[in-house]
């Protein structure tokens, strides 16, 4: 398809949106990034059965988070797109694009101090 | 297991307000089991206080460790050889564990940063409920195996109040109503005679009211 989308959208690969947890949102940003999104299948189409729907609860939850540190929950949104829905991924990254820029920079962009001896390495 | 309730981040800040080196610590049992104070939880309530300090502008050192049980002084000495680089302990097991952690390092100060609620069961993944009160006199064997101390409201002892409608309870209609399952309970036993039977006053010395309790087993002493 060759479908554009912007640039500052960096892909963290996943085997299923099951796969994401709490802290993997949390460290993302902690890593300095701006806006987060699970893009996964459509609702009633997970291979694995629930992955997607466990996302959905996990983005409501997580967001509760951000607002309570006072990030905003709208940083963080949940999409759901089949893989032959390219047209479709292009026009959320760019809704998703505008939506973060619209909100401005994350107010912790480059100030987390990482004291921890292991950190999970975030694309970001 | 014991059950809680993670403290709203709000009140964690307002406790931890005047210190700078924060050690986070987890409790590997009960409260992992209730997804509220194990090493997730702890990785979770660090990341919300990372970046609630760099947005703030705030300096605030965190070292995260999860200890296999706060309630029993061989795991709690593991923290003995670093607890001094830390001005604070914000522990995120029960009550137990954050006051006998507290007892052990009496020169820090040890905060709760969960409210620990109850002793109970886990109904399904993400769903726990309220099983028992710790009263000392067990009388589950007189209640089908239901304890009207802990599923009654009012911890009536011989049969429902009038508030019990259609076998929910007027406290709340989710809840049921505790002597109800108690009879139907008795009932699929063919028991029932039980209910019959008057059950006395209950002695309240041996719960709560009797003072802080302690079991020693002295063969068990080294």
């Amino acid at each position: 398809m060759r479908l554009d989308y912007p640039t500052n959208v960096k892909i963290t690969k996943v085997p299923c949106t099951g796969r994401v947890d709490d802290l993997l949102i949390l460290k993302a940003f902690e890593s300095g990034v701006d806006g987060v999104y699970l893009a996964g299948c459509l609702e009633g189409e997970c291979h694995f059965l629930k992955g997607n729907l466990r996302a959905k609860q996990r983005v409501q939850y997580v967001k509760g988070l951000l607002e309570e540190v006072g990030l905003g929950g709208d940083r963080l949104e949940m999409y759901n797109m089949s893989a032959a829905q390219g047209q479709r991924f292009a026009e959320v990254a760019r809704e998703m694009t505008e939506k973060v820029r619209a909100l401005g920079p994350s107010p912790v962009k480059k100030k987390v101090k990482d004291y921890r001896t292991a950190s999970l390495k975030v694309e970001g | 297991m014991i059950v809680g309730n993670r403290k709203p981040l709000e009140e964690i800040l307002g406790m931890i307000k005047p210190y700078k080196r924060l050690l986070l610590l987890g409790c590997n049992e009960c409260v992992t089991v209730c997804s509220v104070g194990g090493e997730r939880e702890v990785g979770v309530l660090a990341s919300e206080l990372r970046l609630w300090s760099a947005k703030e502008g705030q300096d605030l050192e965190i070292r995260e460790h999860t200890i296999e049980r706060q309630c029993d002084h061989e795991y709690i000495d593991q923290i003995r050889s670093f607890v001094d680089e830390y001005e604070v302990i914000l522990s995120m097991a029960c009550g137990a564990g954050v006051q006998y952690v507290a007892d052990k390092y009496p020169t820090r100060p040890v905060l709760p940063a969960i409210n620990t609620t109850f002793l109970g069961v886990t109904l399904e993944q993400g769903v726990w409920s309220e099983r028992c009160q710790g009263g000392g006199t067990c009388i589950l064997d007189q209640t089908g195996g239901i304890c009207p101390i802990t599923r009654c409201a009012k911890s009536l002892l011989n049969g429902p109040c009038g508030g019990s409608s259609n076998g929910k309870c007027e406290v709340d209609k989710e809840t049921d109503c505790g002597w109800q399952l108690i009879v139907d309970r008795l009932k699929e036993l063919g028991q029932l005679d039980q209910y019959e039977e008057i059950m006395p006053i209950k002695d309240w010395s041996t719960s709560r009211d009797g003072g802080p309790r302690k079991r020693v087993r002295e063969d068990s002493r080294l």
